[in-house]
């Protein structure tokens, strides 16, 4: 993979030889993440958030199956045995906060994983597939999560699975059979709860198996970096390991203490406290809004209150929902700007950091916000001004824009970058193959 | 000695169209491909309603006890159900729109029993994504058209149940139901 001065794996313990010859596991993970994989050298904090995302992972898995030996998938205990995890079972209180907080802080890291590769134009060729591989993990993220919140069968649960099912029912004709056949019955039941555990315990493995396609596909051209050039040689990148495992352990560091204070010291800060009451078909809490990582999407399905044509007002919202992920898909061939970072395409900047990021801001605002004025005219505006930017303004500038002059290396703007910062720090030598501490 | 068969019997036949192996190839792969749907159609099938599910499909409601102006919620098909016993102002207020002007035109001849024009029988369920609306329990807000309110996404019902203003599509679903007696419905 990726370079052709990429350190050879070299078994030193007679194990790992034995294993390597009959089995090339060792060399594998070497290869991907250890110090087999070069990477440019001037990655900055940004792109910690990848392997924060990695073990993000891990904690819902190993939280999620702990709490899955504690928990019972059915209706009528379904409630009680959350709360039975978070009084009577040993340290029980400490895994589900750890695993409901963990979401967030899933969610967290990946947002920001996602707004690098927009600022950064990593979704940018050779690197479209990385993307959309990305993109597809998001989407069963959003899924597990989905069903994840159904599972304690409160009231948040059981109204969130019924108004996201009700979604499936705005598609005309096989909308209500479909929406019946994901619930199993007329609405959510047993049937429903069941499935959703299911189906919540395999997903996450799923992801892990496209994160590992995620992976391969990124080290096909090797990872992006701030100024978005190219590596052209050896002097422009470092080993992966020890430079970045030690960088990414110091983001794993901060991400921990962040975790920790949330989990420990507000741990339903996130949560609903109306999700702490039984689940009860016949009332609806009356301020219904899902988890803080679904409230862009969900201010864009309510910001359609008008029907278009013969268009239902409902059908447009779902529509449009839906569509403000799968443009996404899109993007790497809606920029046409051949500059991929950000940094240097000054009129870029201005529309990311004044446009697309407030406006995101803001839709998450207003989908936590109840359902009236003056929220659902900002969200109309925010949700137009969305799709414009993808639909209008990135190809649009991406025709118009001078971007500034690129570097002609990556090793060219890290000196240049500590020439001008004035530091006397000596340069590892041009052309020399860093080689990692022992 | 297989070798040498199929050498005799498939290079001579090549480029001539249709082959016994084409034929047999065709014949297996369509074979093992209605197999697999016959799997597969059972597999997606167990997620639809079960028969105890289904069992629950009709309800019985005694409407001796509803006051006019008062309405009680109870449960079809694990739904809410709304039966409101309407005023005469409410029904004069419900006549009193043009229905052609609604979103989904229906006057309150059309959504209830002939005669018995004061009990309005609906689901309970908001037509935008499935919230209970408010309004049918003492106290709670019935929106600005004196019906129902859907606290969600801030549809508004009238008197009738019909969709006034907000993102839903449709008026409140009337199920299909019949009078046994003069104080009693059975629904579904």
């Amino acid at each position: 993979m990726s370079f052709p001065w990429a350190e050879h794996y070299t078994p030193k313990a007679p194990l790992m030889k034995w294993i390597d010859e009959r089995l090339p596991l060792p060399r594998l993970v070497h290869g991907a993440i250890g110090a087999g994989y070069p990477v440019p050298r001037n990655l900055n904090y940004f792109w910690n958030f990848g392997v924060l995302a990695g073990v993000a992972l891990v904690i819902q898995i190993v939280s999620g199956i702990i709490l899955g030996m504690h928990f019972a998938a059915n209706e009528l205990v379904a409630f009680g045995s959350v709360e039975h995890i978070m009084r009577d079972v040993n340290a029980g209180w400490m895994i589900r906060y750890a695993h409901a907080n963990g979401a967030s802080f899933f969610f967290i890291v990946v947002y920001l994983h996602i707004f690098r590769g927009l600022f950064y134009g990593s979704y940018k060729a050779p690197r479209e597939m990385v993307w959309l591989l990305g993109l597809v993990i998001f989407l069963l993220m959003m899924a597990t999560a989905f069903m994840g919140y159904v599972l304690p069968w409160g009231q948040m649960s059981y109204w969130g699975a019924k108004v996201i099912t009700g979604l499936f029912g705005a598609i005309p004709v096989v909308g209500e059979p479909i929406q019946t056949w994901l619930l199993g019955g007329f609405a959510p039941g047993n049937a429903s709860l069941n499935r959703f555990f299911s189906l919540h315990y395999l997903l996450p493995f799923v992801i892990a198996g496209v994160i590992i396609l995620h992976i391969w596909a990124l080290h096909i051209p090797g990872s992006s970096n701030p100024t978005g050039v190219e590596v052209k040689g050896p002097q422009d990148t470092v080993p992966f390991h020890p430079y970045y495992t030690a960088k990414d352990g110091f983001g794993l560091g901060v991400f921990m203490v962040l975790f920790a204070a949330l989990m420990f010291f507000a741990p339903n800060y996130l949560g609903h406290p109306d999700n702490y009451i039984e689940a009860n078909p016949l009332s609806t809490p009356a301020h219904i809004v899902p988890e803080w990582y679904f409230w862009p999407f969900y201010a864009i399905l309510r910001a359609f209150t008008f029907d278009f044509f013969f268009v239902p007002a409902k059908l447009l919202g779902v529509i449009a929902m839906f569509a403000s992920i799968l443009i996404l898909f899109f993007l790497p061939w809606l920029d046409t700007s051949p500059v991929r970072s950000g940094n240097y395409r000054p009129v870029f900047k201005k529309f990311f950091f004044f446009g697309l990021l407030p406006c995101v801001l803001i839709l998450g605002y207003c989908g936590g916000a109840p359902a009236e004025e003056p929220y659902v005219m900002i969200s109309q505006l925010a949700a137009a001004y969305y799709f414009a930017h993808f639909l209008i303004i990135l190809p649009a500038v991406a025709y118009f824009e001078k971007p500034l002059p690129l570097p002609n290396s990556i090793t060219e703007s890290v000196l240049n970058r500590h020439a001008i910062e004035g530091e006397q720090r000596a340069v590892p030598g041009m052309g020399a193959d860093p080689q990692p501490a022992e | 000695m297989a070798t040498v068969e199929h050498i005799e019997t498939e290079t001579p036949q090549a480029g001539e169209g249709v082959r016994r192996r084409d034929f047999i190839n065709i014949a297996a792969v369509s074979f093992a491909g209605v197999g697999a749907v016959a799997v597969v159609l059972p597999l997606i099938n167990q997620m639809n309603p079960s028969a105890d599910v289904l069992a629950l499909a009709s309800t019985e409601v005694d409407l001796s006890g509803i006051q006019p102006g008062q309405a009680i919620k109870t449960t079809f098909r694990a739904q809410p159900l709304f039966v409101r016993h309407l005023t005469p102002a409410e029904i004069a207020k419900a006549d009193a729109v043009d229905a052609g002007s609604l979103r989904d035109p229906q006057t309150l001849e059309d959504r209830v029993v002939d005669g018995k024009k004061q009990w309005l029988v609906t689901m309970g369920v908001c037509t935008h994504l499935g919230c209970v609306p408010l309004g049918a329990g003492e106290g709670e807000n019935k929106g600005e058209f004196g019906g129902y309110f859907c606290p969600c996404h801030g549809s508004s019902y009238d008197t009738a149940g019909r969709i006034r203003k907000g993102p839903a599509p449709l008026n409140l679903q009337v199920p299909e139901y019949s009078y046994t007696s003069d104080t009693a419905i059975l629904v579904g």
